[in-house]
């Protein structure tokens, strides 16, 4: 059987040495997997301290629902990994949705938002759910009326916004300025990648070796956000969910979904757009079949052969990816 | 006589159809590290001639697609693995927005004169 760790570390050493070489595996720099210095925000919306300050009570606040029950933090709940724990999400009227809530965190890294990438920017995706019958269903004409009749909020919205009053496109700005804040912590990973040789276990490092190599699983999940930002149909039983195909009517696009990130995976189960694994562990025997339902399946699936030692390493591996939790506090809503 | 006004028929087509392949460039557009890549650079439009043929080549190590949805050209040429190149004569002036389903940062201006 080969050895990952040994081919990458040969690998490392012969190019160290100046000598060309050939690896099989897709180990990418170790730096690819650092945190950008700056959380990426358009040019017409930095991140300012009142802007978060409006955002977050805008994002706790369930008179943004039509039923005046629910806000974007009952389904992105920050004691459940900005998720809501649940197979598949629950919208207005108590109905079960078909797609599992994906975590907020580090959204403000992406290059498109929901599960289909639907909506380009957090500012586009703010307005989505707010208005969508199935989840909070407000209408937002009736919500900005609210809004402008509360004090609090026209202070707020003043002091974040100035002059530009209280509309749909501040609304969201607020809010996408909110979200912005909410990224990983530094993971024991990141001070392995830092040097660090003891913030992780040789399970984990095992797992990582797996991860980039026999395990291919850096097809997909790359970078420091462990995403590529695409979408792929990955086998999943019995789902007949269209996903991307509903926005790009191509083929491959067929039961394809976003590539979620695995920041923090570990506090986000269940997994998948549907929410049919429970752990980690059944996520990584799914990929070492290569998936199920072999229709359209992403040509990146195949079997890995992964014995249950090396499943368990990859898992430790992705629990290596949770730190501290930043707190969080809540805000007192405005009147 | 018809079977000679055939022949000379034939042979005219041959012509005009080798002098438009001879006029005909042959490009190559690489899809690396996620985007559109010219001669080792990044490029998110290209400018080629009516008749002339992009072969859009994979150099990453996992899948690519490329397709259009154009009202100037609409293809899918599906999903490729590292080292395969795939062919599209773009036979229409006009501007075709070409992209990677699977990578939608992945996006590439045709224009064709």
């Amino acid at each position: 059987m080969r050895n990952p760790v040994k081919l990458v570390f040969t690998g490392t050493l012969l190019m160290a040495l100046g000598i060309g070489v050939s690896v099989t595996s897709f180990a990418a720099p170790k730096e690819s997997y650092l945190r950008p210095e700056k959380v990426p925000a358009p040019e017409n919306n930095k991140v300012t301290p009142e802007r978060v300050a409006l955002g977050k009570s805008l994002f706790f606040d369930p008179r943004l629902s039509g039923s005046k029950w629910i806000s974007c933090a009952t389904c992105h709940n920050p004691a459940l990994g900005w998720s809501d724990g649940l197979p598949t999400a629950i919208g207005h009227g108590m109905k079960v949705l078909e797609r599992t809530t994906p975590t907020i965190l580090n959204t403000a890294y992406q290059k498109s938002q929901m599960w289909d990438g639907r909506f380009a920017t957090l500012e586009h995706q703010a307005l989505g759910p707010i208005q969508a019958d199935v989840e909070m269903n407000q209408n937002i004409d009736s919500l900005l009326e609210v809004l402008k009749s509360n004090q609090g909020y026209v202070a707020l919205f003043e002091k974040a916004y100035p002059g530009e009053g209280i509309n749909k496109d501040t609304l969201a700005k607020a809010i996408a300025s909110y979200e912005r804040t909410i990224v990983s912590s530094e993971s024991p990973f990141d001070l392995w990648i830092k040097g660090d040789e003891k913030a992780i276990s040789a399970a984990a490092k095992r797992g990582f070796a797996l991860f980039e190599d026999k395990a291919n699983c850096v097809a997909c999940h790359q970078g420091f956000n462990f995403t590529d930002n695409g979408f792929h149909n990955v086998g999943l039983k019995g789902n007949t969910d269209m996903g991307r195909f509903a926005k790009k009517a191509i083929k491959s696009m067929k039961g394809a979904f976003k590539t979620p990130t695995l920041r923090e995976v570990n506090l986000t189960a269940p997994y998948m757009h549907n929410g049919i694994y429970k752990t980690l562990t059944e996520v990584v025997e799914h990929y070492n079949r290569g998936g199920d339902e072999k229709e359209n399946l992403d040509p990146n699936m195949k079997p890995l052969h992964l014995s249950t030692q090396e499943v368990a390493d990859i898992v430790a591996f992705l629990n290596a990816l949770t730190g501290p939790m930043a707190s969080v506090t809540m805000p007192r809503l405005p009147h | 006589m018809r079977i000679k006004q055939v022949f000379v028929a034939s042979l005219a087509s041959i012509f005009f159809a080798a002098a438009g392949l001879a006029g005909a460039a042959e490009h190559t557009v690489d899809q690396h590290e996620k985007a559109f890549e010219k001669d080792g650079k990044k490029i998110d439009k290209i400018s080629v001639k009516v008749g002339d043929t992009i072969h859009f080549k994979n150099m990453d190590p996992w899948f690519h697609n490329v397709f259009s949805l154009s009202d100037l050209k609409t293809f899918d040429l599906g999903s490729f693995p590292k080292g395969q190149s795939k062919p599209v004569v773009f036979d229409k002036p006009g501007v075709a927005e070409v992209e990677c389903a699977i990578h939608p940062q992945m996006q590439l201006e045709v224009e064709v004169k």
